[in-house]
C-alpha cells in the first residue's frame, strides 16, 4: 500500500502543526511520501489530502508543478547533471554525453536495472564548482568523466550507502517540535481567520 | 583598452572585515558549540537589550541593500509594514536558483546559526510572531544542517517561547521547496508556502508587506541579507555603512564562475571592488583562464544584461551598474572568454527561462518557448534569414521597448529576463548569429558543445 506508514503519519502531524494553516505543509508531506516509496503515487496523494483537509486533486495540482516529485518509479539514484551557463562553459555537455554512454540511457530515462535515472537539469547553485552534478540531491563538484565513472562504480557496489541514501530521502535530520514551541503564529492566525 | 592603472599594485584591491563568511574556515562553525565559541548569539543578547525600534533603526542606518536581486534597502522594506496589523510573518528566501548564483547555500551549509540569529533578531525588530525558512528543495545538506541548528537553537532558548528569558517569543519553521525557479520570486514563494503552485501574485495589491502570507503583513528577505543582521547589531549600522561605497554599503558575496583560473565565492567590500579586480586579482579569480581575454560577462545572474571588456573597471556599485545598463542582481558573475560561442550561451540561458516559466502569463509562457526554439534551430544549423527579426519581435511582445530597466507585459520579471541574453547577444554579436544562419555552424575559433537532441520543430510565425 502507498499510504503513509504510521510512523510517517506521526511525523506528518508534527509537520502540519508547525504551520498556521495545514495546507502549507503540502510540499513537505509530498517529500515525506516520496521518501517512503521513492516516488509519489495517487494513493499517497489521497492520504496527504486527508491529512491536510483538501481534495486529492488539489494535492496533485500542487505536486505536479514541482520538478522534484516523480509520479512513477525512478532509479535508486537520480543523477542530475547541470548544463546551465556556468557548467556549459566548463564542459557540462561533454560530461552529459559521457554519462549517457556510460549508463546507456538518454537524459530523462532510467537504466533497465532501475539503478540510475539521468537528468539534464537547470542551475543547482554550484556555479563556481562547474561542472557540477547531484546524486539524490547530494553534490559532486568539478566532475570529470573519470570522476563520473568512479562514482557510478561506487554507487553500483553500494559503497556510498551512508553518504547517498536512496532516492526520495532528502534531509536525514528533521526539525522537531518541543515544548519550547510557542505556537503563537497559529493562535494569532486562527483569531484573524475566525473574524 | 582601459586607461585605469593595473590594480596589481599592492593595496589597490580593497579589503574589509569578514562579516558573514568568518566561520567558513572553522571546522565546526556550523554547530551550536562552534557558533557560540566564535561569538555567536551575542548579537541577539544585544538586540534584546534594545527596543525593537532601536534595532530596526540600526538596520536602517546601515542602508544595507537586499542581497536577493532587487537590491532594495532592507530597513526601508521593514518600514513598509502597516502599523498595528498582526500577526506579522518573516519569510526567508533560501530558494537560490538564479543561474550563476552561489552564496546562500554556502551560508546555510557552513553557518546556519548565523542565519537563525539574523532571523530571530529581525523578527524581534519588526515584531513578527513566526518565521518560515524556505530552503530550496535540491539542497539536502543545507536542510540537514539547518534542521539540526534549529533543534539546537530551540534547546538553548534561542528560538521559541521567551527567547533567552525575555518576554519575546518567536517560532521558526524550516520548510522547503521541490524544484521551481519561479519560487524565488517573493509572491510565488508565498504561494508555495501556502501549499499552492508557485505562481506570482499581482503587485499591487499583493505587496507582501501589506498582504503576504495568509494575507497578513509579511517581510520576505534573502538569506544573505539576514545573515548580515547580527554583525550590524553588534558593530552598529554606521560601522556597516562605513564599509564599501555610500551607495552600496557593507561587504557582499559574489560568485565568480566561468572562464577564470580560480572560480570562487568571495566576500568583498561592496561598491568599491571592480569587476577587473574580481576576475584578475590572485586572491580572487586569478585571471581569465589560460591568459585569454574576456569576451563578455554576466554581472548579476542570468536575468541581467551582459557586460563587455569596456565595463571591466566599473565598481560593483548598484547605481553605477544600473546606470551602465545592467544589474548586480544576486551577485552572480559569469565570465565568458574569447572562445565562447555566444549563440550557444544565449540559447542556454533562454532555455532556462523557457523551462522555468510558470505558465501564468501568456507572453512569457508562449514567448520564452518560441525564443528557445528559434535559437535552438539556429544552433542546429537550420536558422532562417528572418529569425533574428522574429527573436526581436517576440522579445518586444514580452518586454516592450527591449530596454533596461525592462518593461513587461507579464506579472513578474521572469519573462523579461529571457529577453536580456537575446538583447545582449544579438545586439553585440549579431555577426555570430548571422554566420550560424548562413553557414549552419559557428564562427571560427569558438568552442562547440555536444548539445543533444534533434532540432525542435520550427516555431511558426
Amino acid at each position: 500500500m502507498s499510504r503513509l506508514s504510521d510512523a510517517n503519519v506521526s511525523i506528518a502531524k508534527e509537520i502540519i502543526g508547525r504551520y498556521p494553516r495545514p495546507k502549507s505543509a503540502l510540499i513537505p508531506l509530498l517529500h515525506l511520501a516520496q521518501e517512503q516509496h521513492g516516488w509519489v503515487s495517487n494513493e499517497s496523494m489521497s492520504h496527504i489530502a486527508e491529512l491536510v483537509g483538501v481534495t486529492p486533486a488539489e494535492v496533485y495540482g500542487t505536486a505536479s508543478f514541482y520538478e522534484m516529485f516523480k509520479f512513477h518509479p525512478v532509479g535508486r539514484y537520480c543523477i542530475d547533471v547541470c548544463t546551465n551557463i556556468s557548467c556549459q562553459l566548463l564542459g557540462a555537455w561533454e560530461l552529459l554525453e559521457h554519462a549517457e554512454r556510460r549508463l546507456g540511457v538518454r537524459a530523462g530515462s532510467t537504466t533497465d536495472d532501475g539503478m540510475f535515472t539521468l537528468e539534464d537539469v537547470e542551475c543547482i547553485a554550484a556555479c563556481t564548482e562547474a561542472p557540477a552534478i547531484e546524486v539524490n540531491y547530494r553534490y559532486r563538484y568539478r566532475v570529470t568523466p573519470d570522476d563520473f565513472d568512479a562514482l557510478i562504480d561506487k554507487l553500483t557496489a553500494g559503497r556510498l550507502g551512508d553518504e547517498v541514501p536512496r532516492f526520495g530521502t532528502l534531509a536525514r535530520v528533521r526539525q522537531r517540535t518541543t515544548d519550547r514551541w510557542s505556537g503563537a503564529g497559529t493562535t494569532a492566525q486562527a483569531e484573524v481567520d475566525a473574524r | 583598452m582601459s586607461e585605469v592603472p593595473s590594480f596589481h599594485v599592492a593595496g589597490l584591491v580593497p579589503t574589509g572585515p569578514k562579516i558573514i563568511t568568518s566561520r567558513f574556515d572553522v571546522e565546526d562553525g556550523y554547530t551550536y558549540d562552534g557558533y557560540v565559541r566564535t561569538g555567536g548569539y551575542q548579537a541577539l543578547r544585544t538586540a534584546l537589550g534594545k527596543t525593537p525600534q532601536q534595532v530596526h533603526e540600526e538596520v536602517r542606518t546601515s542602508e544595507m541593500q537586499g542581497r536577493g536581486g532587487a537590491g532594495f534597502p532592507t530597513g526601508t522594506k521593514w518600514g513598509f509594514l502597516p502599523p498595528n496589523v498582526f500577526p506579522r510573518y518573516l519569510v526567508v528566501n533560501g530558494d537560490e536558483s538564479e543561474p550563476g548564483t552561489y552564496k546562500d547555500r554556502l551560508l546555510m551549509e557552513l553557518d546556519p546559526h548565523q542565519l537563525i540569529e539574523g532571523i530571530v533578531i529581525s523578527c524581534y525588530a519588526f515584531e513578527a510572531v513566526q518565521a518560515f525558512l524556505y530552503v530550496r528543495g535540491e539542497m539536502a545538506l543545507a536542510q540537514e544542517r539547518l534542521a539540526r541548528a534549529l533543534n539546537d537553537a530551540y534547546a538553548n532558548d534561542i528560538v521559541g517561547t521567551n527567547v533567552l528569558g525575555h518576554d519575546f517569543s518567536v517560532d521558526v519553521t524550516l520548510t522547503w521547496g521541490a524544484g521551481a525557479y519561479i519560487v524565488g520570486e517573493e509572491t510565488a514563494l508565498i504561494e508555495s508556502l501556502e501549499g499552492e503552485r508557485g505562481m506570482p501574485r499581482l503587485k499591487p495589491p499583493y505587496f507582501p508587506a501589506a498582504k503576504g502570507l495568509y494575507m497578513q503583513p509579511t517581510i520576505v528577505n534573502n538569506v544573505e541579507t539576514l545573515a548580515n543582521v547580527p554583525w550590524i547589531v553588534t558593530e552598529s549600522g554606521q560601522a556597516f555603512h562605513d564599509i564599501g561605497a555610500p551607495t552600496s554599503t557593507g561587504m557582499r558575496m559574489f560568485a565568480v564562475s566561468g572562464h577564470v583560473e580560480r572560480p570562487g565565492v568571495f566576500e568583498v567590500p561592496n561598491g568599491t571592488t571592480t569587476f577587473r579586480m574580481l576576475f584578475e586579482a590572485p586572491e580572487y579569480g586569478g585571471g581569465v583562464r589560460g591568459g585569454r581575454s574576456v569576451k563578455a560577462f554576466i554581472p548579476g545572474g542570468a536575468s541581467a544584461m551582459w557586460f563587455y571588456p569596456e565595463h571591466l573597471d566599473l565598481p560593483l556599485d548598484k547605481p553605477t551598474v544600473d546606470k551602465a545598463g545592467s544589474m548586480l542582481g544576486s551577485g552572480a558573475i559569469v565570465v565568458m572568454d574569447d572562445t565562447t560561442d555566444m549563440v550557444a550561451a544565449c540559447w542556454r540561458i533562454v532555455r532556462f527561462f523557457a523551462r522555468e516559466s510558470c505558465g501564468k502569463c501568456t507572453p512569457c509562457r508562449e514567448g520564452t518557448t518560441w525564443l528557445e526554439r528559434i535559437l535552438k534551430r539556429i544552433l542546429d544549423g537550420h536558422g532562417r534569414a528572418e529569425d533574428l527579426d522574429t527573436l526581436m519581435a517576440v522579445s518586444e511582445s514580452i518586454s516592450p521597448g527591449i530596454a533596461w530597466p525592462p518593461r513587461q507585459t507579464t506579472i513578474c520579471p521572469l519573462g523579461p529576463s529571457a529577453v536580456s541574453p537575446i538583447a545582449s547577444a544579438v545586439g553585440r554579436f549579431r555577426d555570430e548569429f548571422e554566420h550560424y544562419i548562413d553557414h549552419g555552424r559557428p564562427i571560427d575559433g569558438v568552442a562547440r558543445h555536444p548539445i543533444p537532441g534533434p532540432s525542435t520543430e520550427p516555431a511558426h510565425a
